[in-house]
This record gives C-alpha cells, structure tokens and sequence, in this order.
C-alpha cells in the first residue's frame, strides 16, 4: 500500500507538470492582451515598459519556468514564514496578480472560505440525504418510495444548477421574501443575530448544490446496495437468523459504502468546478466568481494560478480515492 | 429399438412435454424449425422491444421527439422572426399575438424558444458525435492494439485531470474573437462551442470502449477471425466495432444532455453565443436581470433545458436496461 501511495504521488508530479504547461500554452496562444484596455494614446516605448513590468518581455519557456519557481518554492517557503517567523522567502517575487497587483495567494485565501462554506456544507448535506434515499429504494425496489425516489433523482440531476438556483429565487426570495437572494460575504458572525442572517443566505445555494450532489450519489448508492443484495453472503446471513437490521446496515451497506466513498472523493473537485455557476447565481464571490472575472480581465497569472488548484484537487481526490478503495476493500491489491 | 422400449421412450418425452409446458418453458426453447418460426427477431427489434417496455423512457422519446418537432418544424407554422424588434409590444404578456410574450426589445418569445432550442439540441447532437467519435477510436485503439495501450490510457487520464469548466470558460474567451472573425459570430462561435464540448468529454467513452474491446479480444470468434487472416480494419470494423455498439449507444446518448447542460451554462456564464443568436442558455442568461418582473422569461427555455435534459437521461437509461439485460432495473 505505501509503496503504490508514493508510486502515485510520483506519478502526479508529471501529470501536474503537464497539465500546467497544457494551461500555460493555451493562455499563451490566447490573443487576448492584458494591457489591451490600456488607452491608444500611451506611446509605444512606455507601453514597452509596462509590459516588461508586468513580467511579459522574456520567452514563454523562462516565464513558465519562472512561474513554477513561484508556484512551488516561494509561496511555500512564504508561506512556511508566515506561520514560523522566519526570513527565508524575504526579496523573493510571488506571484502577482495583473488586475489587482496584489498576490496571487493573499485574494484566493481571502475567497477561500466563501468558497468552502458553501460547498463544503452542501457536498456534506448532499451526501447525507443521498445515503438514506439509496439504501432504501435498493431494499424496497421497484416500491413506490423507489420509483419516486429515482424519479425525482432523474430530475435533480437533469435541472442545471443556474435554473433550479433562479427558480428558487424566484419562490423564496422574490415572491415569499424568506431569504435573501444576494449572499453577503461581508457578514461576520458575531452574535445570534448575524448567525440567523447567515444560516438564512446559505439556505438556498447550499440546497441547490445539495440537491443537485444528492441525486447523483443516491443514483450511485441504490446501484451498488443492489449489487450486494443479490449475493450468497447475504442470503447466508438471512439463514444465520441474523435480523434484517443486522443484515441490511452491517453485512450491506458495509460492502455497498466501498465504492460509494470512491465515487464521493472523486466527486468533490468536480463540484468545485460545478460552483462557479452557483457562485455567479447567489453573487457569492467566491474562488469561481474569482476565476471569472480573472478570465474576463485578462489576468493570466490569477487563471493560470487557479486553474491549477483546481487540477491539483483532481489529481489529489483521485489519489485519495484509489487509496481509500484499497484500504477499505481488502480483496484489492495494489502492488 | 424394440417395441416396448419405443413406447417408454415416447411416454418420456410426453411426460418432458407435459412438465415443461407447466413450467411455461415451451416457449423459451428454440423453435426446431427456424425458418418456419414466424417473426423474425433481430438483435435490434429485440432491443426496441425492451424499450418499449421501459413506460419512462418510451415517455421521455415521445417527448425528445415532440421537442424537435418544436424546434424544427415550429418556426414554419409560426413565422415570427425571432429577431424581429418590436418596440411598442415589448414586455407584454401572454396573449394571442404573442402566446409566450415577448422579451425587453419585443421580440417574440415563442419564436425566440424555437430558434434558441434549434442551436442548443445542434450544439448537443454534434458536440457529441465529436466527443463519441473522438473516444470510441480512442477506445478501439487502445483495447485492440495492446502496444498503443499504455500512452493513450496515460492520455485519457490525463485529460481527466484537467479541470473542465474552468478550460472550457478559458478556451471560450481566448478564441471566440478571432474564430468569430474567420467564421461570422455565429458559426464561429458554434465550431468553438462544440470542438471545446467535443474535446473534453469524450474520455468516458474511450474508456468504456476500451474495456469491452478488452474483453471481446478473449472470445471465440475473434480468435476465428484471426486464423483466416482478417487483417485488422476489418476486424476493428466487422467483429469488434459492431459488438460494442450498445455502451457506445448509450455514452452517446448521455451525452448529449451533458453536452446541452454545458452549452447552456457557458450561455448563463455570459461566455457563449452572441446576444442576437438566441440558445435556450442565452434566453435565460438575458432574463436573469429582470426576473423579479418577469419570472415566466426565466422558467420557459430553464424548463426546456431541463425538459430535453431529462428525456434524454431517461431515454439513456431505457437504452442500457434494453442492451444489457444483465443490469436491468438497476
């Protein structure tokens, strides 16, 4: 097992390296020019200079070399000052942002936690309606509570989130006036009140996410119980006298969980992507709001900066879903 | 064979005859005379019949079809330019002259939904053949030529690892101008919308064909085919191609929802057709600004994205339950 974890993380180092080139030279061959909105009127030579400024004079192989350096030795070891005190990333250059002319990291860790509460709270509340639903329309198949249970998973995941997200707009906060429809990030909580104020501008994104994570998982759940309630073991287990409780939650669901839990790891940098569009409904600005306007302000090191965690979190929940099938699946060997 | 023996015999067999048609087994056995069997049942009158079986998803074909009947056929019988700007009528409601309203410029919204649903089902439809035609050749080669194996599974996951929205929001942005430029907004921006769905969304496919090539690659009659020297076009075309249809069939149809729902969130995302160029996405894009006055701009083409979305969900899943009994009900 810890032979295949380290064989994969080294295998990661080369399919990261080539996705950043891969994003790298797609932003490269972009027309788009950062200093396009600068007016016609600056001459040539300072615009020269400008773009010298904002690193874009030398070739595109120093610059991608050069943004790796910042990437994986300077904001660490930045970041390793920060957290020690010490002074071993003082005079470096870190990645700065053409749009803001701030860090890189210091705007994405200020989006982060928008980002996470909403996603993360939606992703956990998903999953805990997609479990119960599952089991039971796999152990009442073909019963009314599973006809309407995948009836109503079909729906939820062929509504796209920006409908189902407007739609619930529309209902709760047009019409009823029962939660607001602008999510405010700058609420801090501090007593009841503004905890209140929070819960209520999280209720319909998370629900949106939620709903939209559920249906797929109860989809994944309910196919998998069924695979396992068909086996021998489990009519061996009937025959023991065991109760049907015992069977159906330990002997089951135990073995149904297994891929489950990979198809859940797999799913969570999918749903980070699926945010930036609930992000844009609910005016959450959040890391997709950030990659948006970063893509329509021509801010390639902020898109290439982002883009990149988001492929780091794929490659990474991948990872850990392989590992986490091999741990609780014993029957699979790796090495 | 004397005479007492036949008549045992005899008395066997009736007596098999007479169990077997208890247990209703007659009519699974085989005819003994094939030609005269009456219907003939081939492999895909036998697939249409268990999805005729599947109430969903014969609902959700009737209802795909009705929908590009809308889309197609609509537009002759209401001959309502969905372009046609008028001014005073804008923002009115629904009424004889205009059944679905109209939006903030007048143009009419019933017009405006056939047009729209015209583009995102072609988007659909042909950013998934890309995407089919792309993996099932992925797929074959890499199932059927063991030494193209590894590099292009290597490939597949890669691509996998890419993360999608963020690339295809990218790739969008960085060349809507100069595509639009050589092919006119519209087509520019369909070649781009389609070849960027199509490129990244064919690895499902790949990798299920790849693993029934795999698999097929054991059996038989390919081995039959091999020993009188079938070179291997024919045998990719003829033996291996033609049994892997079914998961191919059913990868295609789920993708064009996916393709639909992509299209339709660049649209919401302001980064796919041109604003006079309605898609479903668009029209809805374009009314989210005023959805507290006019709610019904927003719900009509969000239910005809989901409608057709749905229908062509639940035809997949009538099409993998009619091909693969094995999974039936699952």
């Amino acid at each position: 097992m810890l032979t295949f974890t380290i064989r994969r993380l080294l295998l990661a180092i080369p399919t990261l390296l080539f996705i950043s080139l891969v994003i790298f030279l797609l932003l490269e061959a972009s027309p788009g020019d950062p200093l396009g909105d600068v007016p016609l009127t600056v001459p040539p030579e300072v615009k020269e200079r400008m773009r010298e400024a904002l690193g874009l004079g030398q070739a595109w192989y120093i610059r991608y070399v050069l943004w790796l350096k910042q990437f994986f030795w300077v904001e660490p070891l930045y970041w390793f000052d920060g957290v020690f005190g010490t002074q071993f990333s003082s005079g470096m250059q870190r990645i700065i942002s053409f749009q803001s002319r701030s860090p890189v990291f210091d705007v994405i860790a200020q989006r982060v936690p928008q980002t996470l509460t909403v996603v993360g709270f939606s992703y956990l509340l998903g999953v805990l309606i997609a479990l119960p639903i599952g089991i039971l329309s796999a152990y009442k198949q073909y019963s009314w509570f599973d006809q309407l249970g995948t009836f109503v998973s079909m729906i939820g995941f062929s509504m796209p989130t920006f409908f189902t997200g407007v739609v619930l707009i529309i209902i709760f906060g047009v019409k009823l006036q029962w939660f607001p429809s602008v999510y405010d990030t700058t609420l801090e909580v501090r007593d009841w009140n503004s905890f209140w104020a929070q819960v209520r501008q999280m209720v319909m994104p998370v629900t949106v996410l939620a709903l939209y994570n559920a249906a797929q998982i109860s989809r994944f759940m309910r196919a998998s119980m069924l695979d396992n309630l068909g086996q021998d073991y489990v009519r061996t287990a009937r025959a023991k006298g065991l109760s049907e409780r015992t069977v159906v939650l330990k002997h089951v669901l135990r073995n149904s969980l297994i891929p489950v839990i990979t198809v859940i790891a797999l799913g969570l940098p999918a749903v980070f992507g699926g945010a930036i569009i609930t992000e844009q409904v609910f005016k959450v600005n959040g890391l997709g709001q950030l990659l948006i306007t970063a893509i329509h302000g021509n801010d390639i090191p902020m898109v290439l900066t982002l883009t990149f965690i988001f492929a780091i979190l794929i490659v990474l929940f991948t990872l850990i879903a392989d590992i986490l099938y091999g741990i609780l699946d014993p029957r699979i060997r790796y090495d | 064979m004397t005479d007492p023996d036949r008549q045992q015999d005899l008395s066997v067999a009736e007596r098999v005859d007479a169990t077997a048609a208890q247990a209703g087994a007659v009519a699974g056995l085989p005819p003994d005379d094939p030609h005269h069997a009456g219907e003939t049942r081939s492999q895909w009158r036998d697939i249409w019949r268990q999805f005729r079986s599947h109430k969903g998803a014969m609902v959700a074909l009737v209802l795909f079809v009705g929908t590009i009947l809308f889309v197609t056929v609509g537009p002759y019988i209401w001959t309502i330019d969905p372009t046609y700007v008028d001014i005073r009528a804008r923002n009115s409601g629904f009424s004889a002259t205009h059944p679905l309203g109209t939006d903030q410029l007048g143009r009419d919204m019933l017009a405006r939904l056939m047009a729209g649903g015209r583009v995102s089902i072609a988007v659909g439809l042909t950013a998934m053949i890309i995407a089919i035609t792309l993996g099932s050749l992925i797929g074959l080669v890499s199932g059927y030529f063991r030494r193209m194996d590894a590099p292009l599974m290597r490939l597949t996951e890669l691509f996998l690892a890419l993360p999608l929205l963020p690339l295809l929001l990218l790739m969008v942005t960085l060349f809507r101008e100069p595509l639009s430029q050589s092919f006119g907004p519209a087509m520019g921006t369909f070649i781009l919308i389609v070849s960027a769905i199509g490129a990244t969304s064919w690895m499902q496919a790949a990798r299920i064909v790849r693993g029934d090539v795999l698999g097929l690659k054991e059996r038989e009659f390919i081995l039959a085919a091999r020993s009188i020297g079938t070179p291997a076009h024919r045998m990719i075309l003829r033996h291996v191609l033609p049994n892997v249809l079914s998961p191919i069939m059913v990868a295609a149809t789920l993708g064009i929802a996916t393709a639909i729902i992509t299209e339709s969130a660049l649209s919401f995302l302001g980064l796919g057709f041109p604003p006079d160029f309605p898609t479903w996405g668009r029209l809805l894009y374009d009314a989210v600004d005023q959805m507290i006055m006019y709610p019904w701009r927003v719900i009509l083409p969000g239910l005809f994205i989901s409608l057709t979305v749905l229908c062509v969900n639940y035809i997949g899943d009538g099409l993998r339950d009619a091909m693969d009994p094995r999974i039936r009900g699952r």
